[in-house]
Formats: structure tokens, C-alpha cells, sequence
């Protein structure tokens, strides 16, 4: 009876529930060390999971939807999976497995002591939330998860406890819900006019709108309105005014998982949204793509230029992240599989990279007696050179140095240019200012923490946690994998975004 | 600033890593931060905020565009009312005619939120459980966000509770409380059944609870009701929830093991796993109501 | 297609959706301001239950034994209206007792206020 089960497909399932179980599990467990290790343990597990899931279906290059209950598709919830999630999940479940064991010190230090099972909670819940976000394929259970993500998130950055993290919660909470409204009243209409909420029969439903021209202003609207909300959360450039003070007041691990994680959750499904649901040529004739396309040009430039003008590394980093947003929703609004492969790939590389940089950004901060203007900084990598090569080498991949990840998402990007009409030159010299932006204000930190400052005496070297040192030393690897044997992740999400296109 | 250099030689300090490192105390002390309005500002959320007429003029306008825009969609909506809208289609036809035979709820809301659309229900279990979690990293007192004045305070609270006299809310309490208790555990176990089920029934028993608690004050409450059981119930709760669906999605997306007895539509034993599911709901939702409360008004359960 | 008058309860639910967003953007006082974001929520949630409703039928709950889909309204909207109540209460109890750590700390529910302050703090 059990034998024709296919496990493989039962993969997603699975790494949801399991990451929702331990979230409930933790609540029985007082002790942070103990929630520390179920959450690790459950992480290694999930990404196992998910390893084997993407090694299974990028070798078949199949994709499968996964009926969640005893009712097909119109009727109750579906998971669906390509090589695309199955990446997404592995990689989701690596960096946090890297992140949260290098930033474990951070948790363990300014986390109350008594509250840091609820801490691992959050992360649980957030983590199985980002894997539902992933795999969906009901658009009423991605507002659902997107609500557990925005909760989860909030509670990541208020945890530290200081009145800053309250203020930065609130500003996040207030941005982040009036993101939710707008998708969700996105999803009523949707369903007024589809009578819908699975993707695929709302995709057919809407060919037929377009087929019949009927419902065509509530159409566009609905499309504006769910893709305002998704730039909304992921903090697309006009409305990135949440990240600096969100991203300064909390524990640097959870800046490290908003910035490099949680923003990506989001546009994962505003790409599946856009080609399981309303379809690339529906996107391009509502000229939705266009729209995504100007504010990710306007994001890149002026998130640097903002972050130039930051003294404070975190905050620094965060305006860089709305740069980085900026260049994954560039690619997206190529609306050509190029341009998408691009994004997917920058996902990619910005979560690795900007991952590394916060926890590195964080033992600074410890290092210089919780100092956080650059200025404070120099000479902290001298004390503590393994968290100064990773910063450096994270600032240079998001130059867009070779050999490391950014060089080649950006190279991708500068390649897609040339197979969208009229779109080349724009992001041609808008790629080029903002690579020298970046080299702007990524150099005059990397030089300050190596320089040594004159006159003072010398401080201790720094021991790291053998933790701490792992995690850095594999997120380097990750990004110079990335960087180097890029050649089968590109070929994977090619085909999986042809795949999808389907 | 004394010493004006040349653009030439700040790029050359820039580039040797002097401008904004090694004098970066002195430069920043003397700086003159610069009064024309750029068009950096422009942008900032925060300038705008600060002159108060623009900004309310400029969100009412934005409102104005957003309630023009929403009503000419509602305009173009399908008619209210009509049986011919797109949204009462095969989808509500199955839940109405099949639900009873496939779910066995006689209620179809409960039969489609608990059975058909499953998924959904657990993530937004999920979202109480997180609420009240995250309520609890705010609130519940510890070493940080507990003053002595706020200690004090609490004591004289509990002062009160235990010496004054409140006869008439206290027989109140004692008379209502149970009551409203016993119709919340009524509606919960009716919900598959009639109008109601696991959340509206939690909420009305989290208020019968809410009702005690004030009457009596907290310190009577924790001899039965202590942040250990509340987590216990919570947690086992959900924990149950996740173990009955986990089962019910894996067997029903696998097309292996038996069926759950569905029982007689009509019959308080009956439709499943509906009625074990609203239970566990249930209680979720009483206690994380009572939850609120306690962790509102004395930072703790 | 000119259905504003038979749609007005979805034209209510978007005035009242304004008026919740001009309370969240207009309004210093936080608490004031978490009701504003209620209140928007509030009003999705009767534009939603206002797709469900069909003239001339009962609720869905079997009633004398019909078992026939023209005879009720749709249940779908009525489960998810459920759903978003439920995200809202969370919500809305998150707001708060953020707002009350605020209070606790600052003294004051004003938002520029509150801002003011913590800039202050920062040193800035």
C-alpha cells in the first residue's frame, strides 16, 4: 500500500509542516539553547529535503502540484513545485542555516534570557512561512502566510527590546500592513471577477477576461494593486522608508534574514504570480512589466545614492538592500525569461551576500563597544580579520567584483538588456552608475576597517565562536560557488522559467 | 571648515583613505551641515511630514485618487446579488451539493474552512499563536521592560483584588461567567452543525474567562490558570491540530489509508475531524483571548 | 456595465477603506492610527462578504434538508472573511502592545513625538 507513494513529491509538504511543528514544539521549550538546537536541526533537515528535491527535479526537469487534502485543484489547496521553489527552498535553507548559527552569539546576547525560546519561535514560524510562500499555488494561502511572515518579521526586529526596535517595529508593521491590505483587496477583486483562488484556474479565467475584453478596468487595477502591495513588502524604492530603521534597531541575524531572505520570499511570488497567474503577455499588455521596470531603475540609483550618505554601517546596508531590490525588479520588468533568469540569479546572490554582511556588520558593532558610525569602525578587521575578508569580500561581490556572485548577476543583467527592444541603453548606464555607486560607498568602508587607527592603544585581537567562524567561512564559499561554477544554477532556472512559462 | 582644499585633493585624501577615516572625528565636528534644499529632500518621507498642510493635502488627495479609482472598479464589478457572477461557480456547487457526503458538516462554511480549504485554516491558526506569542516577547514582564514603580503598582492592584468588596460584580461574575463559559463550549462543539465552530466559540469562552478574571482579579485565576498551562493548552492544541491534518493532507494527497468515519450528517459525532478540529481551535482561541487580557493589563498570565 | 447603485456595498466598503487610510495617514496619535488600519481592514472584509451574498437564498447551513446549490448563497467568501478577521484580531493585539512598550518608555502616543525622542536618543 505504501509503495507507490512518491516521497519526492511529498517534499514541500513536509518541509512546511515540519518547520510550523517546531515553531509550535519551541513554545514548550524554556531554554534558548534547546530551541537553538531544535531550530538548526530542523533547518538541516528542510535543506536536505530540498536538496534532494531539486537534484530529483532538475534531473527530470518536471514540475508537480501537490494536493493538500483529499480534493483536486478548484476545490481545496495545492503546493506546487519546479526546480525554481526547489532551488529557492535549498538556498532559503542554507543561508539561514549559516546565518543563524554565526549570528546565535548576537541571539544569545540581546535577547532577553528567559524570551529567547520565543525568539527561535519567530524564526521557526518565519521559516516554514517563506517555504509556503515558495511552494504556494492558491493565492488565498499566500495572504495568509504573507500575514504569518509579517508578524514573524516584526517580532524578529522588536526582540532585541530597546525603544529603537519598538519605533522601527511600528514604522515596519504599519508599511508592511498597508502592503497586505492592498493584496488582499487585490485578492477580493481578483475573485469577484475570476471566481477563483487556485493559480492555474484563475490564469485560464483571466485569458478568458483578456480573450473577451470584459472586466478590463478592474483587471488593471487588480494587477496595480497586488503588485504595489508585493513592492510594498519587499521594499521597493519609493517605498523602502521601513528597512533603515527597522534594519538598525534589531539583532543583526534578523537583519541579515529580513534583508537577505524575507524581502525575496516576497517577490518569489510576485514572479510566480506573474507567470502562473496572470501571464507574462497579460503583464506585458497591462504594461505592469514597465511600471516594475522604471521604479527598479529608480531604486538602484537612488538606493545607493541614499546609502552614501549614511554614517552608520547597518543603516548603510539597508539602503543598500533597496539598491539590490531595485536590480531584482529591473530584471523582472525585462518581462523576457533572460531578464528573469537574471533576477532569480541576483536573488540569489544578494541572499548570500547581504546575509554575511550584517553578521560581519554585527561583530563589528560588538567589537567597537556598540559603536555603529563607520568612523568607530577602523581598524575593527585588524582585531578580527576572519569578519573583515568577509565583509570585504561582500562588499566586493556587491561591486561586482569577478569571481564572486554580484559580477555575475550583473553580467546576466547586462546580457538580458540586449534581448529587450528599447530597453538596452536604460539599463546599460543605469547598471554602469550605479556599479560605481556601490564601489562609492562599499570602498571607504572597506578601507575603514582595515585601516588602523593612529595614536590609540592597541585592543585585544577578537576570539571567534567556532560557529562564527564556519558560518563566514561558508557563506564565502557559497558566493565564490556562485561565482564561479554559476554555469548549472543559470541552466536550472532557465529551464525552470520555461518551465513555469508554459 | 578652515583649511579649503581642492576638489582635486579631496579626491586624492579620498583615495588614500584619509578624509573619511583618519580625520573623520575632526571633519565631522567641524562640518557645516549643508542648508540648500536638495533634491534628496524632496524625496524624504520625513521633510514632507514636516511641513503639516502639504502633507495632509497631499494624503488627501491620494485618498481622493484611491476611492475614485476603487469606485470605478466597483462599477465594472459584477452586478451584487446575481446568481450569473463568475464567482458562483462548479467551485460553490461542489462545496453546497457535495459537502455533506465528502465532509460530513452540515454547516458548509465549516466543512469548506476545516476540510476543503485546510491548509489555509492552519496558517491562520498559526497567526493567533504567533500574535499571542508575539505579545508576550512585548509584554511579559522580565528584566528589561519592568520598572520598580510598575511592581508597586501591580501589588497594589492585587491588594485590592484580595481585600475589597465588590458584591455586585463578584455574584455577577459567579453567575454569568459559567454560563457564558458553557454557551461558548456549546457553540464550539455545534460548529460543524450550525451557525459558530472553533473561533467565535473560543472568543466567546476567552470572554467568559475575561469576565472571572476581572471580578476576582488575576491572582485567583493563576491557581488554575498559569502561563505553564496556557502554553501547554496553545501549543497541544496546535499540536493536534497539525497532527490530524498532517494525516488527513498526506493520506488524501498520497491516495493511501482509510478514510475517517464520517458518522451520520446531523449528529454531534460526526463530519470527521471537524469537530476534534474545533475543539483544539477552540481552546486555542480562549486562551490566547485571556491571553491578551492578562498580558495587557498586568504583563503577565 | 453601470452597477455603482446595485454595488453599494462594495462603494460603502471603499469609502470607508478612504476613510481608514486617511486615519492612518492623518492621525498622530498611534492608537488612533492602529483603529485607522482596522478600519480599512474592516472594510475589505464587507467588500469580500458582499461577493457572497445572492438575492432570494438562505445562509449556508443545510436548511430543511435541501441539498441543492441554487438554494444557498456562496460559502467561499463567508471563509475567507473568517480567516481575515482572525489575521486582524492578531494584528491589531501586536499593534497594541507595541504601542504600550512605546508608552511605557516614552511617555507619549503622539508619532512625531515618539520619533522626535528616539532621535534624540540616537543622538543625532
Amino acid at each position: 500500500m505504501m509503495e507507490h507513494i512518491n516521497w519526492i513529491h511529498n517534499i514541500p509538504f513536509f518541509s512546511i509542516f515540519l518547520a510550523m511543528l517546531s515553531g509550535i514544539l519551541t513554545a514548550l521549550v524554556k531554554n534558548g539553547k534547546t530551541a537553538y538546537k531544535i531550530h538548526m536541526g530542523m533547518v538541516l533537515v528542510v535543506c536536505i529535503m530540498s536538496g534532494l528535491l531539486l537534484v530529483s527535479l532538475s534531473a527530470k526537469n518536471e514540475m508537480f502540484t501537490f494536493m493538500m487534502g483529499h480534493f483536486p485543484a478548484p476545490w481545496g489547496n495545492e503546493l506546487r513545485a519546479g526546480p525554481l521553489e526547489a532551488l529557492m527552498a535549498t538556498t532559503f535553507s542554507v543561508v539561514m542555516l549559516l546565518t543563524v548559527s554565526g549570528g546565535s552569539q548576537f541571539i544569545f546576547k540581546d535577547v532577553v534570557e528567559e524570551k529567547q525560546s520565543l525568539y527561535f519561535i519567530m524564526l521557526n514560524a518565519l521559516f516554514g512561512a517563506m517555504l509556503a510562500l515558495v511552494y504556494t499555488n492558491d493565492i488565498f494561502t499566500a495572504y495568509v502566510f504573507i500575514e504569518i511572515n509579517t508578524i514573524a518579521s516584526c517580532a524578529l526586529i522588536m526582540a532585541k527590546g530597546t525603544p529603537q526596535s519598538m519605533v522601527g517595529t511600528t514604522h515596519y508593521l504599519v508599511i508592511s500592513l498597508l502592503g497586505s491590505g492592498l493584496f488582499l483587496l487585490g485578492v477580493c477583486i481578483l475573485y469577484s471577477i475570476t471566481g477563483h483562488l487556485l493559480f492555474p484556474q484563475m490564469q485560464e479565467g483571466i485569458l478568458e477576461l483578456i480573450k473577451t475584453e470584459a472586466y478590463r478596468m478592474p483587471l488593471l487595477v487588480v494587477t496595480g494593486f497586488m503588485f504595489i502591495g508585493i513592492a510594498i513588502k519587499s521594499a521597493l524604492f519609493p517605498f523602502h522608508s521601513m528597512l533603515p530603521g527597522a534594519y538598525q534597531a534589531a539583532i543583526p541575524t534578523s537583519s541579515g534574514i529580513l534583508s537577505g531572505l524575507v524581502l525575496k520570499s516576497y517577490i518569489i511570488l510576485g514572479i510566480k504570480l506573474i507567470y502562473c497567474v496572470f501571464s507574462a503577455q497579460v503583464m506585458h499588455t497591462l504594461k505592469i512589466t514597465e511600471v516594475l521596470f522604471a521604479f527598479g531603475l529608480a531604486g538602484m540609483v537612488m538606493g545607493s545614492v541614499y546609502a552614501m550618505k549614511e554614517r552608520k554601517m547597518k543603516r548603510m546596508l539597508a539602503y543598500s538592500s533597496v539598491a539590490q531590490i531595485g536590480y531584482i525588479y529591473m530584471g523582472i520588468g525585462m518581462a523576457s525569461p533572460v531578464g528573469m533568469t537574471a533576477a532569480c540569479f541576483h536573488i540569489l546572490a544578494h541572499a548570500v551576500t547581504k546575509t554575511l554582511l550584517f553578521i560581519c556588520c554585527g561583530s563589528f558593532v560588538e567589537d567597537s563597544d556598540g559603536k555603529e558610525k563607520i568612523y568607530h569602525m577602523r581598524g575593527v578587521a585588524l582585531r578580527n580579520p576572519l569578519a573583515g575578508i568577509g565583509y570585504t569580500i561582500g562588499a566586493l561581490s556587491m561591486i561586482g567584483i569577478p569571481l564572486l556572485a554580484g559580477f555575475i548577476s550583473k553580467i546576466y543583467f547586462a546580457t538580458a538588456s540586449v534581448y529587450s527592444s528599447g530597453k538596452m541603453a536604460a539599463v546599460l548606464i543605469v547598471l554602469g552608475v550605479s556599479m560605481v555607486l556601490n564601489a562609492l560607498y562599499f570602498l571607504p568602508s572597506v578601507i575603514a576597517i582595515w585601516t588602523p587607527v593612529k595614536g590609540e592603544e592597541k585592543k585585544p585581537a577578537v576570539t571567534n565562536s567556532p560557529a562564527f567562524a564556519t558560518s563566514i567561512v561558508g557563506f564565502i564559499i557559497l558566493n565564490l560557488i556562485l561565482g564561479i561554477c554559476y554555469r548549472p544554477i543559470t541552466h536550472i532556472i532557465q529551464t525552470s522559467i520555461e518551465l513555469l512559462a508554459q | 571648515m578652515k583649511d579649503k582644499k581642492s576638489f582635486w585633493e579631496h579626491l586624492k585624501a579620498w583615495v588614500d583613505g584619509e578624509e573619511v577615516i583618519l580625520n573623520a572625528d575632526k571633519y565631522i565636528a567641524t562640518r557645516t551641515p549643508k542648508e540648500s534644499l536638495n533634491w534628496h529632500k524632496f524625496f524624504s518621507v520625513q521633510n514632507v511630514k514636516e511641513n503639516k498642510r502639504n502633507y495632509a493635502v497631499l494624503s488627501v488627495g491620494i485618498t481622493a485618487l484611491f476611492i475614485g479609482i476603487m469606485l470605478s472598479v466597483v462599477d465594472a464589478l459584477p452586478e451584487f446579488g446575481s446568481p450569473y457572477n463568475p464567482s458562483n461557480n462548479e467551485v460553490m456547487v461542489r462545496y453546497l451539493e457535495k459537502g455533506i457526503e465528502e465532509t460530513g458538516a452540515v454547516n458548509f462554511v465549516a466543512g469548506m474552512i476545516l476540510d476543503y480549504r485546510a491548509f489555509d485554516t492552519f496558517g491562520e491558526a498559526n497567526v493567533l499563536f504567533l500574535a499571542v506569542m508575539c505579545v508576550v516577547l512585548l509584554l511579559k514582564k522580565d528584566k528589561k521592560n519592568y520598572s520598580a514603580k510598575e511592581e508597586q503598582e501591580n501589588q497594589e492592584d492585587d491588594f485590592f483584588d484580595t481585600n475589597e468588596k465588590r458584591p455586585i460584580l463578584q455574584i455577577g461574575a459567579k453567575m454569568l461567567a459559567p454560563m457564558v463559559i458553557l454557551y461558548g463550549i456549546y457553540v464550539v462543539l455545534n460548529g460543524h452543525l450550525s451557525p459558530g465552530g472553533g473561533f467565535s466559540g473560543g472568543s466567546i469562552i476567552g470572554a467568559g474567562l475575561i469576565l472571572y478574571a476581572s471580578a476576582y482579579g488575576q491572582k485567583k485565576m493563576q491557581t488554575f490558570f498559569t502561563f505553564k498551562t496556557f502554553t501547554k493548552i496553545c501549543a497541544g492544541g496546535l499540536l493536534t491540530y497539525c497532527a490530524c491534518k498532517s494525516y488527513s493532507f498526506f493520506t488524501g494527497a498520497n491516495h493511501v489509508g482509510y478514510e475517517i468515519p464520517k458518522g451520520i450528517p446531523g449528529n454531534i459525532l460526526s463530519a470527521g475531524f471537524i469537530l476534534p478540529l474545533n475543539i483544539c481551535v477552540g481552546l486555542i482561541v480562549a486562551c490566547t483571548m485571556y491571553g491578551f487580557y492578562a498580558l495587557f493589563t498586568k504583563g503577565d498570565i | 456595465m453601470n452597477h455603482l447603485e446595485t454595488n453599494f456595498y462594495e462603494a460603502v466598503s471603499v469609502i470607508l477603506f478612504g476613510i481608514g487610510f486617511m486615519n492612518l495617514l492623518l492621525q498622530n496619535n498611534l492608537i488612533k492610527k492602529f483603529i485607522g488600519l482596522n478600519i480599512m481592514d474592516t472594510a475589505v472584509y464587507l467588500f469580500l462578504a458582499a461577493q457572497g451574498y445572492i438575492f432570494g437564498r438562505v445562509a449556508p447551513i443545510l436548511t430543511d434538508g435541501v441539498i441543492d446549490a441554487s438554494y444557498y448563497v456562496n460559502p467561499i467568501p463567508a471563509g475567507l472573511v473568517l480567516t481575515g478577521i482572525v489575521v486582524s484580531v492578531s494584528i491589531t493585539a501586536f499593534s497594541l502592545a507595541l504601542v504600550q512598550r512605546l508608552y511605557k518608555h516614552y511617555g507619549s502616543l503622539n508619532m512625531d513625538e515618539i520619533m522626535r525622542l528616539s532621535r534624540e536618543e540616537e543622538g543625532e
